[in-house]
């Protein structure tokens, strides 16, 4: 029985410890932001998961459906509350703003998870490092379009989203984004969880083991690829639209290589098909960015060294494929993994 | 209107001379390893910077080796950066094994005659001449092109030495090659920030400044240097890989790897053969388009390299015409669309036919297509 609550329990103890906190005054505003980023950071390393360790292909693309979460739903918000020259009139009072913002957060998913087909159809026939490309290039093919719409600003970049923010203060005063964000990771981890360890789920570690025996045994591999590549972007994408909100200004130069990059040497280093391992990743590659602050430009030698040493010496990352409850069997007690 | 054209039709074969030659670096690597080496883009902008230190240290704009110091002090110097690249030589060639009781003098000879040149020639070039007039440039140039060859190669195969062989060595899955090489060339693009700021340096003009007139359009002599550069190279590509030993060796590794070390042809030789000559073909297509662009940034590489590869895959990868026809149609697109549409659109163009082609013909237009047994 213990099982069933333990989980929620203390999901909920976390998210009132989150709020709690910052009115005590133990968490500033430098503290908040860090949780902040490290929460996106464990939406991007375990939706990537899905695509690059559990179904064994290589995307490294990620940060063009960031992107398009995060312009999606920022015009989104800005459309509908903030007076705007482009967009004109806002259509709803701010005081809608806490209620809308999930709609808003849905409307990036939604946004990203589309734009992922531009991936999923050709993955139907191309494999290996073709499919790596196609990804790459959709990434590019992304960005440039986003550069090329002068509503958004062009390569400039586009702001407002900070009054939605500010707005959603003004009817509660709460750590809004990070409550925000607790819940888009605790949706991300809950529903690839249920992914994962459901008859799709096993399809596609069944595409990652042998494609051509996977089709034999009936396992309708196209129809696997596309639902993880869409979920996987559309994650992306929500992780996106969070970012935005976060720092209330998006750019397409913050979407570029650099941030595919981040995304795959958390996937790596937790490990190839394992969400608890891309989580502690997400978490350990947070601090480190945070030591490695200091680097300014030299981050960026050390960060690909970091996954160049990772593929010599030890590809399967920190965890492997094991969970957090196959290495600590005491841990079945509290919750059911699989 | 006429001469527009033709003043377009050229801009787009020096375009496609530059795509070209970075083409036949990924088609050669590809061909023989079947790896998509990332990195090779950024070996074009390393390739780019050499030809400039080379270019700007042979005109004696800065001394490698401090002026006015006794001579012993002079050839220490020298002696000390031709020990760097002598032992980066050393760790390309291999030594051969020789049977017991008999004495191979070849290897250290080798060796010690490169370290004697080159400490001749830093020694001779290292106090900083002044080289202004024209012949004197074309001096400079005749020496920096083969330099900047030999010396991004040299970066080349490091970069296969210590990323690619011991993943290849272990066995490893071809994923992790390919991140890897991703890796590299990103650590390439921003160690070279971190080494040397981002202020972007001008490469010298070599070539006097010469133009022709080609039916009303302009062409200078540093474009058609590149496009007869290109051709050249695809010529001797394609003697090398259809006509020599090599080559036949190169062609024998891309069709069965497992096979040809027992037939006693070198693997690891020709590995390092390909590499050094894809790399050295990177770094003369970045000593040409430094020389018409000759603004240099860290990440002009990434772009290029990136566009060259769309052109590889569009001739169809491991196919070496494919490549060179395909840099020069790939060049000739974007230019027409930008003549037509805009200039911006370019490279959306350019990666929309990429993912066009690799849905619809992935193995391109002179590839061909490989069966898989189950």
């Amino acid at each position: 029985m213990g099982n069933r609550i333990t989980v929620p329990a203390a999901l909920c103890a976390l998210l009132f410890l989150m709020v709690a906190m910052p009115h005590v005054g133990l968490l500033g505003q430098y503290g908040i932001t860090f949780l902040c980023s490290m929460g996106i950071f464990i939406i991007l390393s375990a939706s990537l998961n899905l695509v690059n360790g559990y179904m064994g292909e290589f995307s490294c693309g990620h940060a063009g459906f960031m992107a398009v979460g995060a312009y999606t739903s920022s015009v989104v918000g800005v459309f509908l509350f903030v007076p705007d020259q482009v967009f004109g009139q806002p259509w709803l009072p701010m005081a809608l703003t806490p209620f809308a913002f999930p709609v808003i957060l849905a409307a990036g998913f939604i946004a990203a998870a589309l734009a992922g087909l531009v991936v999923a159809i050709p993955s139907f026939k191309t494999r290996g490092d073709y499919l790596a490309v196609i990804t790459l290039a959709a990434s590019y093919i992304i960005k440039s379009a986003i550069e090329n719409v002068e509503a958004v600003g062009g390569p400039r970049g586009f702001a407002g989203m900070g009054k939605i923010v500010q707005g959603m203060d003004a009817v509660v005063s709460i750590p809004w984004m990070m409550v925000w964000i607790f819940l888009g990771v605790t949706f991300t981890i809950w529903i690839l969880r249920r992914f994962v360890y459901s008859t799709y789920g096993k399809g596609v570690m069944a595409i990652h083991q042998d494609e051509v025996a996977a089709e034999i045994m009936s396992v309708n591999t196209n129809k696997m690829k596309l639902i993880a590549f869409m979920l996987s972007s559309g994650l992306a994408g929500l992780a996106g639209g969070l970012y935005a909100y976060l720092i209330s200004f998006v750019n397409p130069g913050s979407f570029t290589i650099l941030r595919s990059t981040e995304c795959l040497v958390m996937v790596y280093l937790g490990g190839m098909g394992s969400l608890t391992g891309s989580v502690l990743s997400a978490i350990v590659f947070a601090i480190l960015l945070e030591f490695l602050k200091p680097l300014e430009q030299l981050k960026w030698v050390a960060i690909p060294l970091l996954l160049i040493l990772l593929m010599q010496f030890r590809p399967e990352g920190i965890m492997g494929n094991r969970e957090l409850s196959d290495v600590f069997p005491k841990l079945k007690r509290f919750y059911r993994f699989k | 209107m006429f001469d527009t054209v033709i003043q377009q039709a050229f801009n787009a074969l020096q375009l496609g001379s530059y795509y070209s030659l970075i083409a036949l670096g990924y088609c050669l690597v590809y061909g023989v390893l079947l790896l998509i080496n990332f990195a090779h883009g950024d070996i074009f902008m390393v390739g780019a910077y050499i030809a400039f230190f080379a270019a700007t240290y042979i005109m004696g704009q800065h001394a490698l080796i401090p002026p006015n110091s006794p001579i012993m002090v002079k050839l220490v110097f020298a002696g000390f950066f031709a020990l760097i690249i002598t032992a980066a030589v050393s760790f390309a060639i291999k030594k051969k094994p020789v049977a017991a009781g008999q004495k191979n003098y070849s290897y250290p000879a080798i060796l010690g005659g490169i370290f004697i040149t080159i400490t001749a020639a830093i020694y001779y070039w290292g106090q900083g001449m002044k080289l202004e007039s024209g012949a004197d440039k074309i001096l400079v140039f005749a020496v920096t092109m083969p330099l900047t060859m030999i010396l991004t190669s040299v970066v080349g195969v490091f970069i296969e030495r210590v990323a690619y062989k011991p993943l290849r060595l272990k066995g490893a899955n071809r994923l992790y090659v390919v991140i890897t090489a991703l890796m590299m060339g990103i650590i390439l693009e921003y160690g070279n920030l971190s080494l040397l700021g981002t202020s972007r340096l001008s490469f010298p003009t070599l070539l006097p400044r010469i133009v022709f007139d080609v039916a009303g359009a302009k062409v200078s002599i540093t474009k058609l240097s590149a496009i007869a550069a290109s051709f050249l190279m695809f010529a001797l590509l394609q003697w090398i890989v259809t006509r020599t030993k090599l080559g036949m060796a190169m062609r024998a590794v891309s069709y069965d790897k497992f096979a040809v070390p027992l037939m006693g042809i070198p693997l690891d030789a020709v590995i390092v053969f390909t590499f050094f000559l894809g790399s050295s073909m990177a770094g003369l297509a970045g000593m040409l388009y430094a020389m018409n662009f000759p603004v240099l940034d860290p990440f002009m590489g990434a772009l290029v390299g990136w566009k060259a590869f769309v052109a590889a895959v569009v001739g169809g990868i491991g196919d070496i015409r494919g490549a060179f026809v395909g840099g020069f149609l790939l060049a000739f697109l974007e230019v027409i669309v930008a003549a037509v549409f805009s200039s911006e659109l370019r490279d959306l163009i350019s990666f929309t036919i990429l993912l066009g082609i690799l849905t619809w013909k992935p193995t391109g237009l002179f590839g061909k297509p490989k069966t898989t047994k189950i």
